[in-house]
């Protein structure tokens, strides 16, 4: 019984890793990253190449993927996203086309290996990340046999969520980005620099991405077509829980998560991946704002 | 003579056809046309390219020792970007247009199915190198490696008889190859008076294991057989360890763990375990030692892993070598009819192309996987075993569905 809580527990709580980017960057900015699961694969190959390269653990390589990961976003939003402000479905084109790009350059090295030249740590085979030993294995907590690395996640987890909140409530730039997502128009009327900060939350949001990656390099397989499937989960916790909505995602990763946990412990995985799909669509049909929303304009 | 109009276009038209006729011969003394038809770019192209680099391995060797009969072959490879419509489109454009005699190719099923009848339509040869789920009895495609007989009936029978033990745990990935083994394996269990516990299934792709690990951790199973395919290999035996399940107590028994999936994981989580297929790395024998130098001079690449489908790929060529010296003349359906029986002592130990089915006798080998990656040999099979594509459908070795008259579909309605 414990067992099965926990799972749901680390399954919200990677889930919530992922979603935190994204809720910040489409709450904020409404723009839908479709590239937002590569920056998570980028952020487990940056632990990787860390790891090959720069003889550096996992633990090093979480501030190392933020700042490749927040670069990454910068660049992205300067020269593709900001051109495309207001065009929905137009960034989420463009991003799926980002998307694209990135996986293959992985795949392919960044062309070098059409050469016959290869780069440690890239190409499109399954690489490997050593986790260090004393994350492995189980903790005894009663009478279930945690692991401890996903003990380790849930721990990244909170900490990273309290440090957004931290961000977004008491901090003056958090404060301007919560302008921003109730009326940017009267955000800039009030002399707040929109195109700055809005960049500044794209990358942060990436940047984000980029640690989730680097927790699921440990105990995921990294390979280029790994982020695919996590933007999918990343929307339908920021769906669920409520565009803008900080406390919206969190507790809608956890009920996503336990839901999982729960229905594949008494059935099996497929069928609750089909309950988790069925009741996003519910309560999307019931409310369709999210679980949390906030009146705002936009 | 008078030209009038008749005669006119009469003399042009024997002109203008003239070249035909004398470029054919022309055409006929030039090298072997054969295509090597690989994923090379997309999500299955880290497998699918070290099979192309084996079968140009063995392309390269046969034509350095002379080719066939005197002629040099010249292989079209075509990359079919891991999309089986694409499989279909490249393997037409080698057929019909480049009029290769033959073609190497393929790694999964779809694949396979995918270009199934552009050489069945065209009646042309396609030599397939993977293990894969049997049920098929094609008289274009020759298939060079394992079907489920030849992985099972060695590996359930010495589970249960050498290691003790009784409740499997039967996994898989979510498709048909893994559901059609747990059709083999649960007939295998019960024969040899086991039982399963469980029979489930997780999506291709799918790296979530806790929900299923915690299931085999309650179900009171003694071993796991595992036909789990592709990258959750990696993510189900780190689950594995993660929850305290040792490999000891409930070993994972797995048909498509290969090295590349070991390398992947981390030796350390796959130490204990076990897998079976009728190639490994490890084989101790001077045959193997030399392929394996051979292959990683020709790739250039000195850490590089060889497993079952790549072995099957490279011996493909110089079994489809031996067929076209016999053959009557070089022309698919005839170096099929000479592939059959067809022997050779590859790498892998002697084989043979059984010539009712067009599958291969391999020797099953059963490896435990040790802590520096590398599997060590724990049972082999004296000689090869016959290949029965249909074993889950009561097919024997006396009472055959697939012969060289084609499928008898009334035998597998009963």
């Amino acid at each position: 019984m414990l067992d099965t809580i926990f799972i749901g527990l680390s399954v919200g709580s990677i889930l919530l890793l992922v979603a935190l980017g994204l809720a910040i960057t489409y709450g904020a900015m409404g723009v839908i990253n479709m590239a937002h699961g590569e920056m998570v694969m980028i952020g487990a190959y940056t632990t990787v190449m860390a790891a090959i390269w720069l003889h550096l653990g996992i633990i090093w390589a979480i501030p190392l993927a933020f700042f490749v990961t927040a670069l990454l976003g910068l660049l992205i939003e300067k020269f593709v996203v900001r051109q495309l402000y207001g065009r929905l479905m137009d960034t989420l084109l463009a991003t799926w086309g980002i998307a694209i790009l990135l996986q293959q350059a992985v795949r392919l090295e960044f062309g070098l290996s059409f050469f016959g030249l290869h780069i440690a740590g890239l190409g499109p085979g399954l690489q490997n990340v050593t986790v260090p030993a004393f994350l492995q294995g189980t903790v005894t907590i009663g009478t279930a046999q945690i692991n401890s690395y996903r003990l380790f996640i849930i721990a990244v987890t909170i900490v990273m969520t309290l440090l957004t909140w931290f961000i977004m409530h008491r901090t003056s730039i958090g404060m301007k980005v919560r302008a921003i997502i109730r009326n940017p128009k009267m955000a800039a009327a009030c002399g707040i620099d929109v195109q700055r900060v809005n960049a500044l939350t794209f990358a942060f949001g990436s940047g984000l991405a980029g640690v989730a990656g680097v927790m699921m390099s440990g105990f995921k397989t990294v390979f280029p077509d790994m982020g695919t499937p996590m933007v999918v989960d990343g929307f339908l916790v920021v769906v669920v829980g409520g565009v803008g909505s900080l406390v919206g995602s969190i507790l809608s990763a956890g009920i996503l998560g336990q839901v999982d946990g729960a229905v594949a412990a008494v059935w099996n995985d497929v069928i609750a991946r089909a309950v988790v799909f069925g009741f996003v669509i519910l309560t999307i049909v019931i409310k369709p704002e999210g679980l949390f929303s906030y009146k705002g304009r936009r | 003579m008078l030209l009038n109009r008749r005669k006119m276009l009469a003399g042009s038209a024997a002109t203008l056809a003239a070249p035909y006729f004398f470029t054919r011969t022309a055409v006929a003394a030039g090298p072997i046309k054969v295509g090597v038809l690989f994923s090379l770019t997309g999500g299955l192209s880290i497998i699918e390219k070290s099979l192309r680099d084996a079968t140009m391995l063995g392309i390269a060797e046969v034509n350095a020792s002379g080719g066939v009969k005197g002629q040099q072959i010249e292989a079209i490879i075509e990359d079919a970007a891991s999309d089986p419509k694409t499989y279909n489109e490249k393997a037409s454009k080698l057929v019909i247009q480049d009029k290769c005699v033959s073609v190497f190719g393929s790694y999964t099923s779809a694949s396979r199915k995918a270009v199934l009848p552009v050489f069945e339509k065209r009646n042309s040869l396609y030599i397939y190198p993977t293990f894969y789920e049997g049920f098929e009895c094609s008289k274009n495609v020759i298939y060079t490696n394992a079907v489920p007989n030849q992985q099972l009936s060695n590996f359930v029978p010495w589970v249960m008889k050498t290691l003790g033990k009784k409740k499997f745990f039967i996994v898989g990935s979510n498709y048909v190859f893994p559901r059609e083994m747990a059709k083999v394996e649960k007939i295998l269990i019960k024969q040899n008076g086991g039982e399963f516990v469980a029979d489930e299934y997780l999506e291709l792709g799918d790296s979530e294991w806790g929900s299923m690990v915690n299931k085999i951790k309650s179900s009171g199973c003694d071993a796991v057989i595992s036909n789990v395919v592709g990258d959750s290999i990696v993510a189900f035996y780190r689950e594995f360890k993660n929850q305290g399940l040792s490999q000891d107590k409930i070993p994972i028994c797995a048909t498509v763990t290969s090295e590349i999936e070991i390398a992947a994981m981390g030796a350390e989580y796959a130490a204990g375990s076990f897998s079976s297929m009728p190639y490994f790395q490890a084989i101790d024998t001077d045959a193997n030692k030399s392929f394996i130098e051979r292959y990683r001079k020709f790739v250039n690449d000195p850490k590089a892993v060889t497993q079952s489908p790549l072995q099957s790929a490279y011996m493909g060529v110089f079994l489809w070598k031996q067929a076209a010296e016999k053959a009557a003349e070089l022309a698919p359906i005839a170096i099929r009819d000479a592939f059959k029986g067809q022997e050779m002592d590859a790498p892998i130990g002697h084989v043979k192309i059984e010539p009712e089915n067009l599958h291969t006798w391999l020797i099953p080998r059963i490896a435990q996987w040790q802590s520096d990656g590398q599997g060590k040999i724990v049972d082999q099979y004296s000689a090869p075993l016959m290949p029965l594509p249909y074993v889950a459908y009561g097919e024997t070795e006396t009472n055959l569905f697939c012969t060289s008259k084609g499928l008898d579909a009334n035998k597998l309605k009963t």
